[in-house]
């Protein structure tokens, strides 16, 4: 699918601090609809609080950021409305363990968008088949694998209709032999075109499904280019550094 | 193994191709039995005591003292003790046995207390209905969601019967009256034991939670209000509370119309109470993952949604024990309410010994009899956590 026009996530000069800590220096960046943004960089490099920034889990301090029309300010308009077009998948997947795997799905349907019951629960069985999982419906959270349980998360994150999915390193408590499940799922919903925001360490989904490639490094961008230019020939001495750094054994 | 070397294996590796079974198969160990020796307890018994001599000897010791005190308490309270209403037998067998008859005397005015002697079956009623509605919200059938409205409805419903039945008229207006008006100073005894437990329970709960979540809100003004309330409460003794809202409270409010003195003092219970409750509660709150409230707010759930159907679902199943633990010592502490002239369980059983001086030397009896109706109000509190918590923690 061809990246539409629409620019869904615009970051101008952010800047963010903890304290004293930079945490994000001067971001700017542009997310067109249907388009797969991947980033990748060290621990601490500030990858995950600039995605979080995106639906307002973050605040910051200085520049603007406009995502899906909406400018981000610290008004809770703004941010549910964004919030209502961004779903998140986290790390350690944050599924509700009180509930079962459909409750987990339908509950934000119901509460924020006035789906009835029945209509919640159609759409989860929908969700729940897209990620190949819909036989664990009834189960709870701690009665599947990690894998299913990051699959059962984006389900339901996709209840909701996002427009744009953010993915905060979405493999990284699993099992190796897990991963791939999960990125399969990510790959299938790159390929209906989904916008995404992800950061992740699994070179080769980058490599395969990102139109473009970002890394960070102490707060910044250090390189943002398409994948082909990214791994084969990158620019920045920081960025080779990075990509050898990984291929070592 | 050098670089070179370990190409080579690669390579070997890679030429046998990916259908070559790689792994061989190894039979699983058998696993480990554990050996029953066919001892008897006698045997087990003769082994402990050549073993540990010291450990059987000190046994000895404390179960022969068991035996004693068994046979001081059977002696006195079963063999020697005066089971009739007959204060000549009691007297004569005083120091000796027990004077159970004190309790067939007097049980109606430990239980009910200084409710008019006619209308004690209406104390009775009300008790019934109260632990009737009790017995059966412990089911967790009434709670499915469609059975909610109804057991709401009920316990509604019994609310406004107790009322009824314990002042004589529907919601306390004089021209609703069913029977004879009883003032609220003479409602006491188990009645009164129940409505200001149940009552504090059930008002300070909510309150806690509030106040939890006012302490770890992110309001600096809501946050160190509810800091102060709840550090200043669990400052000051329970009984100046009370103190205070059977006697301060008046004061202050002179000109208007004060509430009534059980009103007054039920609210000053739930105020104390609410305080604890809130520390358990935020024990829970801090318990629940952090990651559980940005998938809420991911999902657009607002802040009441969130702490609703995602925060203290978890959190409160976590403080089952510590909600209990302070649910037991709110019952336990309504018996304090003597000093402001309420007569509860403890109280009316003063108020039935202490002015008959035939029976006043039976005290002992009287306070075993009514500490088994708390152990047995206690223990079921327990029980019922218990279960609760095995239900809500099997996932």
């Amino acid at each position: 699918m061809i990246p539409g026009n629409e620019t869904l996530i615009e970051f101008k000069n952010v800047n963010k601090w903890y304290g004293n800590f930079h945490a994000l220096k001067d971001i700017n960046l542009r997310v067109h609809q249907g388009e797969r943004v991947i980033i990748c960089g060290p621990s601490g490099s500030g990858k995950s609080t600039l995605i979080r920034c995106v639906n307002a889990l973050e605040s910051f301090q200085e520049g603007e950021l406009i995502v899906n029309g909406h400018a981000l300010a610290e008004n809770l308009k703004a941010i549910q409305a964004i919030r209502k077009d961004v779903g998140m998948v986290f790390q350690q997947f944050n599924l509700f363990p009180h509930l079962t795997v459909l409750e987990n799905l339908t509950l934000a349907p119901q509460k924020t968008q006035g789906l009835t019951q029945a209509q919640a629960q159609d759409t989860a069985f929908k969700e729940l088949k897209r990620v190949h999982i819909s036989e664990q419906a009834h189960k709870y959270p701690s009665q599947l694998s990690g894998g299913q349980q990051q699959r059962v998360a984006i389900a339901r994150a996709l209840c909701m209709k996002p427009k744009i999915m953010l993915f905060d390193e979405p493999t990284s408590a699993l099992d190796p032999e897990m991963v791939q499940e999960v990125l399969d799922v990510m790959i299938d919903l790159a390929s209906e075109g989904m916008t995404m925001l992800c950061v992740t360490h699994e070179m080769g989904f980058a490599r395969s499904v990102a139109s473009r490639v970002i890394l960070m490094d102490q707060g910044q961008m250090i390189e943002e280019a398409a994948p082909e230019t990214f791994f084969n020939s990158p620019q920045q001495e920081r960025t080779k550094a990075f990509l050898s750094a990984l291929h070592r054994p | 193994m050098t670089s070179q070397a370990r190409n080579q294996d690669t390579a070997a590796l890679d030429s046998q191709g990916a259908n070559t079974q790689v792994y061989s198969w190894v039979a699983a160990r058998p696993a480990p039995k554990r050996i029953e020796k066919a001892n008897t307890l006698l045997v087990k018994f003769w082994k402990f005591i050549t073993t540990h001599p010291l450990d059987a000897l000190l046994s000895v010791g404390v179960a022969l003292l068991a035996l004693q005190f068994l046979m001081l308490a059977l002696n006195w309270g079963v063999i020697h003790a005066v089971f009739q209403i007959d204060e000549a037998a009691c007297q004569n067998a005083r120091g000796e046995g027990a004077c159970w008859g004190v309790i067939g005397e007097k049980f109606r005015l430990i239980l009910w207390g200084r409710f008019p002697f006619e209308e004690q079956w209406r104390s009775a009623t009300a008790c019934v209905l109260t632990l009737t509605m009790l017995a059966l919200s412990v089911n967790k059938i009434v709670w499915t969601p469609s059975n909610r409205p109804f057991t709401l409805g009920a316990w509604c419903f019994s609310v406004v019967g107790f009322h009824t039945l314990m002042s004589g008229s529907l919601f306390g207006l004089s021209f609703l009256q069913i029977w004879p008006h009883v003032d609220t100073e003479l409602w006491g005894g188990l009645p009164l034991t129940l409505i200001l437990s149940l009552g504090s329970i059930a008002l300070a709960t909510p309150m806690g939670i509030l106040l939890a979540l006012g302490r770890t809100s992110e309001m600096p003004i809501i946050r160190s209000i509810c800091v102060l309330y709840i550090e200043l409460v669990r400052g000051v003794p329970l009984i100046s509370v009370l103190f205070m809202a059977s006697f301060m409270f008046p004061l202050l409010l002179p000109s208007l119309q004060t509430p009534d003195v059980l009103i007054r003092v039920l609210l000053g219970i739930t105020l104390f109470s609410a305080a604890y409750t809130a520390e358990v509660v935020r024990g829970g709150l801090q318990a629940v993952d952090q990651g559980q409230q940005e998938a809420s707010q991911s999902l657009n759930l607002g802040y009441w949604q969130t702490q609703r159907y995602v925060i203290l679902p978890q959190a409160l199943t976590h403080i089952i024990p510590g909600m209990v633990n302070n649910f037991i010592a709110i019952f336990k502490d309504t018996s304090l309410v003597t000093i402001v002239s309420l007569y509860e369980l403890t109280g009316s059983l003063g108020l039935a010994l202490n002015g008959d001086a035939n029976w006043r030397a039976y005290k002992l009896e009287g306070y075993l009899f009514i500490a088994a109706i708390y152990f047995f109000f206690c223990f079921t509190l327990s029980q019922i956590s218990q279960n609760l918590e095995n239900r809500l923690t099997k996932r």
